[in-house]
């Protein structure tokens, strides 16, 4: 669905406020391959400081799952760059699998990530996104034995996420072992195309793991806290950090 | 591994083999005769197990119906029910061969009872309380530390209970090789729920022989309060198939149900997701997790366990609603006319059981579980005494 080496960025929608994400979207379109968009969720229990945080700036701007479709829809007239919706399961459960699948599938966006829906409990979610050509991701981890990659692998149309760690969101200082073990297991194991994110924060690491074989690398948290000190005014910080991460896709 | 609809595994990937782990090795140890014995010798010798189950004649007098049984959890050591549940899990871990214990707690009840299994088992814990939670029950912070545990505070979200349980998520998922994390109630992703339940139903095991024993019948309602749920599917569990028993959960009312302040999630709140398992919780049209509220804080949680989902929806169980003000007059009536100072949380369901005996004929029999014991709740019933119930002491 990307091309490659891709750089993915990611922000929690909403956040200060969604005036503000549909700016947000503009500039981070410049520098970036896919756009992940998070929903904001009261729990976000995968997550570390920083995007929690940003979590809690946009509920309490008053973020409604319809703003978050209807400033992708905004974005849409502006731009292609395929846009992955993050999201915990209960907002799409609340709505229903179905509506919210169509919605999001209406409102222009291309594949969704629900951060605890494992495949196990994903079978009407799989129907349901086959049914309206949602793309899907499924992540995988340092842990996740060989067949369950295979599965994970196939269940997911879109590309595979692979945690670069044990924990949770948030930026990193170095990349660990682990996120090279398991790109490396996956691209034995995996057919589509692989993206690694979590405590990616660095050009430094985006530039290890291309070399190392990904497709793409997610970055989070890392442009979650510059939105977090600048709020409004992130633009222009925004830019200076997307260029530095851009400079590590070129070996 | 569901309770019709209800229940599952709704987490993050890296958690999918670390439950597994612990569902193999639960279904490994559970029927495991020298596990059985371990524990039974530690619930005996330790907690103070069997508890009894005593005829509450002044208040059964004093109410003139049915007769009120009260299953004693609140004599067990620590002071509740709970201590059922970690001593079980945290043999279970040492077994596993785990050296830490994590658990989150909202009035520190929980947290208290896995410190005291952590010292009792060589384990090392650390528990997870809610900021606003450890600035309102600083003496249980302080109990959990001289029993060797760390207390971290929680400063995310609300600051409570289900944020506590978030923060030893984001712990589960960077420590699982070398820690289990002890959940405190019927909730959480398989197996918790089933795990928890089957700590706890010594309760129900106990109580169906006592009262064989006492009254040649089983008895015609069994009441408890629902938090999370866990000291009511254990003194439900073994009366399931009994159907002449009516099986009555009680959940906090709060404020009223109509204010929003409270914490009935099975009384007023919707299907959803949330701590790994499909359930019913209280939370907006989007999904966003409400804020709850109850006099008690250990019922004080916007989810409860997916096996009284499912007792719900199958119509076997009964749930009920008492407010604040019903379970704080039930506090004041059992300590006036038993002696016994039962836990707020166990006050709900007295206050339910209390009106219900009232419409039952005297040979007929309400067993209440009285999960704890109310020496924690002083303090707050003290403040709430003095300014909300008109009726002095
Ligand atoms: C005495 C007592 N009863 C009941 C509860 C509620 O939990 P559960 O519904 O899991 O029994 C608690 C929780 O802290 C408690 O301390």
């Amino acid at each position: 669905m990307f091309r490659k080496p891709a750089l993915i960025t990611f922000i929690t929608a909403g956040d200060p406020n969604i005036k503000a994400t549909l700016e947000f979207l503009l500039t981070l379109d410049k520098y970036s391959e896919v756009i992940e968009l998070g929903i904001p969720f009261s729990d976000p229990m995968a997550d570390g400081k920083a995007i929690q945080k940003a979590n809690v700036r946009a509920l309490k701007a008053g973020t409604k799952v319809k703003d978050v479709f209807n400033v992708v829809r905004e974005f849409r007239e502006h731009s292609e760059t395929p846009i992955v919706l993050m999201t915990y399961y209960n907002p799409v459960y609340r709505r229903g699998v179905e509506r919210f699948v169509a919605e999001a599938k209406e409102s222009g966006v291309n594949a969704m990530i629900v951060v605890d829906l494992p495949l196990e409990e994903a079978g009407e979610y799989l129907n349901v996104c086959e049914k309206y050509e949602m793309g899907t991701v499924f992540l995988a981890a340092p842990n996740t034995p060989d067949d369950r990659l295979r599965m994970i692998d196939e269940a997911s149309s879109a590309f595979v996420y692979l945690i670069s760690l044990y924990g949770t969101t948030g930026a990193r200082d170095k990349l660990s072992q682990l996120a090279f073990d398991l790109l490396n297991r996956a691209k034995r194991v995996c057919s589509k195309p692989l993206a690694v994110g979590f405590g990616v924060s660095k050009a430094e690491h985006v530039r290890e793991l291309i070399k190392a074989g990904a497709d793409g690398v997610v970055v989070g948290s890392a442009i979650v806290d510059i939105i977090g000190k600048y709020g409004e005014e992130a633009i222009d910080p925004l830019e200076e950090k997307l260029k530095e991460l851009r400079s590590g896709l070129i070996l | 591994m569901k309770f019709g609809e209800f229940g599952g595994q709704f987490v993050p990937e890296v958690l999918i083999p670390p439950l597994k782990e612990l569902e193999k090795a639960y279904e490994r140890l559970k029927d495991d005769e020298e596990f059985k014995k371990e524990l039974d010798y530690y619930l005996r010798n330790y907690a103070g197990r069997p508890t009894p189950l005593y005829f509450a004649k002044n208040l059964t007098e004093k109410l003139g119906g049915a007769k009120i049984y009260l299953k004693r959890e609140d004599l067990l050591h620590s002071g509740a029910h709970k201590i059922n549940n970690t001593i079980g899990q945290a043999l279970l871990a040492k077994k596993m061969g785990k050296t830490r214990l994590i658990a989150e707690t909202g009035a520190g009840q929980h947290g208290v009872a896995t410190a005291i299994a952590g010292a009792l088992l060589g384990l090392k814990v650390d528990v997870y309380m809610g900021a606003e939670d450890v600035e309102r029950q600083k003496m249980n912070v302080f109990r959990m530390k001289l029993l060797g545990a760390e207390v971290i505070p929680v400063h995310s979200g609300s600051k409570t209970l289900k944020d506590a349980i978030n923060e030893a998520l984001r712990d589960w998922v960077a420590t699982f090789e070398y820690t289990h994390y002890l959940i405190g109630s019927v909730v959480g992703p398989h197996p918790y729920p089933t795990m928890v339940r089957d700590f706890q139903s010594v309760i129900g095991r106990e109580t169906k022989r006592q009262i064989l024993e006492l009254e040649g019948t089983l008895p015609d309602a069994i009441v408890a309060c629902v938090g999370g749920g866990s000291n009511a599917i254990g003194i439900f569990h073994p009366f399931i198939e009994d159907r002449s028993v009516r099986l009555i959960g009680v959940e906090a009312a709060g404020k009223g149900l109509s204010t929003g302040k409270h914490s009935a999630s099975l009384c007023a709140g919707e299907k959803g997701v949330l701590h790994g398992m499909l359930s019913y919780f209280l939370q907006d049209e989007d999904g966003q997790i409400a804020t709850t509220h109850s006099i008690a804080a250990g019922l004080d949680y916007p989810g409860v366990g997916p096996e009284h989902a499912w007792l719900k929806e199958s119509g076997r169980a009964e749930y009920v609603a008492v407010t604040d003000d019903q379970a704080l007059k039930a506090f004041v009536e059992l300590s006036k006319t038993e002696g016994i100072l039962p836990a707020l949380e166990s006050a709900h369901a007295l206050a339910y059981a209390m009106e219900l005996a009232k419409e039952m004929n005297n040979d007929e029999i309400i067993v209440v579980n009285l999960s704890g014991r109310g020496d924690k709740d002083l303090g707050i019933v003290m403040e709430a005494l003095s300014c909300s119930v008109s009726q002095p002491l």
